[in-house]
């Protein structure tokens, strides 16, 4: 047990911060994320065009990993909903790659198990999927794959659209594949050994 | 001859025909070259880099390290120092993996030891990263475009649609600016076009969100064709493939799901230089697109030729076929 100083209990804290979890993402997180920054103002949910389907916004989300509140930051839908449009990013005055941290906690989540939906988690890893397949993305085989796990009763709506799509050329039938395939994988699976400890 | 590196990114040979096939006729006119980065591999969009950090970065450094090839060595500024995207993803993401490389050094080191497995190394910094936009408003010059306008687009409603991951977070501050960037603005009045001021202009199309939660895009999506409707624009001019999948494919489902009517198309803006630079509709790939800007167009008197009977849904007064109702008179005839 630490030691508790006279301030700290007077207000009201009776335990020592515990910023192990602020540290974690902050350094698995690609760049400098300046997440330790953060002086909760508020303006990446405010700025944010998708906090309305938020369980917590950005800056709440924040405070939660400065509480060390690692399965309720885990299970929050917040990085899932993200749109990746960095509105937030350009505005915040401390300048932390919020968007990047979203990143960071979606890998954790999809590690532990602790995503409430998994449509998210389930069609960016039927993506890589196809992508460590081919080396392209394919549009087809995702879509299908996808609709038919997720969005069964999507299918009868989209059908117009998926029809237009294909008479318009504007689906691949069959995937396209890069030449170098063995490179592409070689360098995936030596990859997928490393991660960022510094 | 402007020379540069292209990367075009998965969508350019399906999704986004379209957008290759007009980017493709205003190269000749423009004086400029495009060097397709040999057996280039998809960037993983936004969603590997949610997945797995090393190998997301390592799979866009792929394109980076085969582009540091086909580099001119003679001319070393400039020119193919350059690789340019047509998709904002694309971009984003190539930029982003050479800055963060750079801005922290664990990152491109460890990048760098992945990419050694399959004889590849990158040195971040190496390349510039950059939008065709970019290109053609600072490179190229609205000057030089506009002397290749041969049928100016007068009188044409457009609204220009620049999207988030464009002008944000533009680490290397390339544009006018993050929320109200004025680029395409400038390039499609050079076109002659009438241009409608749309303080929408990059707000999100909402990406992946059609696929993983369709109400938060939908609702994304509303708000971007209804602040163009409302401020009586024909059409959209979209920078990015993922901007116009969205509006265009999903208009009809979002209609479906507000009880809404609009008819917004979106062309990507090359196909507007193509047709101001005087080529025909077909030779762009227009008709390509969902929502069609067959009425659009035809404000400025060009024709596109139907592919296609477009499918218009029954009108509700019409409804099915039925015996006519007869009126008080002929009701009374009968009784007689």
């Amino acid at each position: 047990m630490p030691q508790m100083t006279d301030e700290r209990v007077r207000a009201g804290l009776n335990r020592e911060e515990d910023l192990s979890l602020l540290n974690e993402v902050s350094v698995k997180t690609a760049g400098v994320s300046h997440l330790e920054m953060c002086i909760q103002c508020g303006t990446c949910g405010g700025s944010c065009p998708a906090a309305m389907d938020m369980d917590h916004t950005p800056r709440m989300l924040f405070a939660m990993l400065r509480a060390g509140m690692r399965e309720e930051v885990l299970r929050s839908n917040t990085p899932w909903i993200c749109v990746s449009c960095y509105h937030c990013v350009v505005r915040c005055p401390q300048e932390v790659h919020i968007a990047d941290v979203m990143y960071t906690l979606k890998g954790m989540a999809i590690k532990v198990k602790l995503y409430s939906d998994s449509t998210a988690p389930h069609f960016s890893q039927t993506f890589v999927d196809m992508v460590e397949t081919y080396g392209r993305s394919f549009e087809l085989g995702l879509a299908s794959r996808h609709y038919l796990k997720h969005f069964p009763l999507r299918l009868p709506g989209i059908m117009p659209m998926g029809f237009g799509m294909l008479t318009k050329g504007r689906i691949d039938v069959a995937p396209r594949r890069i030449k170098q395939m063995k490179q592409l994988k070689a360098i995936l699976s030596r990859a997928k050994k490393l991660e960022l400890t510094s | 001859m402007n020379k540069y590196l292209l990367y075009p990114g998965c969508s350019m040979d399906s999704s986004a025909r379209a957008y290759l096939e007009s980017l493709n006729t205003i190269l000749e006119p423009l004086d400029l070259q495009l060097d397709e980065i040999e057996d280039w591999n998809c960037c993983g969009a936004t969603e590997y880099l949610g997945i797995n950090l090393i190998p997301a970065y390592s799979l866009i450094a792929r394109n980076l390290a085969l582009a540091t090839k086909q580099m001119d060595s003679v001319n070393g500024t400039g020119g193919t120092r350059t690789v340019i995207t047509p998709c904002s993803a694309c971009y984003l993401n190539l930029a982003k993996a050479d800055h963060y490389m750079q801005e922290r050094p664990a990152l491109g080191a460890k990048v760098n030891e992945a990419l050694s497995a399959g004889g590849l190394e990158y040195k971040p910094g190496t390349l510039d990263v950059r939008h065709l936009l970019d290109i053609l408003v600072y490179d190229i010059g609205l000057d030089a475009i506009k002397r290749k306008v041969t049928r100016p687009l007068n009188g044409l409603k457009v609204v220009p649609y620049m999207g988030c991951m464009l002008p944000r977070p533009d680490y290397k501050h390339r544009w006018s600016d993050h929320e109200h960037p004025t680029e395409l603005d400038d390039l499609l009045r050079a076109l002659g076009a009438d241009v409608i001021d749309y303080p929408l202009t990059t707000e999100c199309c909402g990406g992946h969100m059609t696929q993983i939660g369709p109400e938060t895009a939908f609702e994304l999506i509303r708000r971007l064709i209804a602040g163009a409707h409302e401020r009586g624009a024909y059409l959209m001019a979209a920078v990015c493939p993922m901007c116009q999948l969205n509006i265009d494919a999903y208009q009809l489902e979002t209609n479906r799901f507000f009880h809404t009517h609009y008819h917004m198309p979106i062309l990507f803006f090359t196909q507007l230089m193509g047709l101001a630079f005087g080529r025909e509709p077909a030779e762009l790939g227009i008709g390509a697109e969902l929502v069609s800007a067959r009425n659009a167009l035809a404000h400025i008197g060009v024709e596109v030729p139907v592919t296609q009977e477009p499918a218009t849904p029954r009108k509700k007064d019409e409804g099915l076929p039925m015996p006519r109702r007869w009126t008080r008179h002929e009701e009374k005839e009968a009784v007689k």
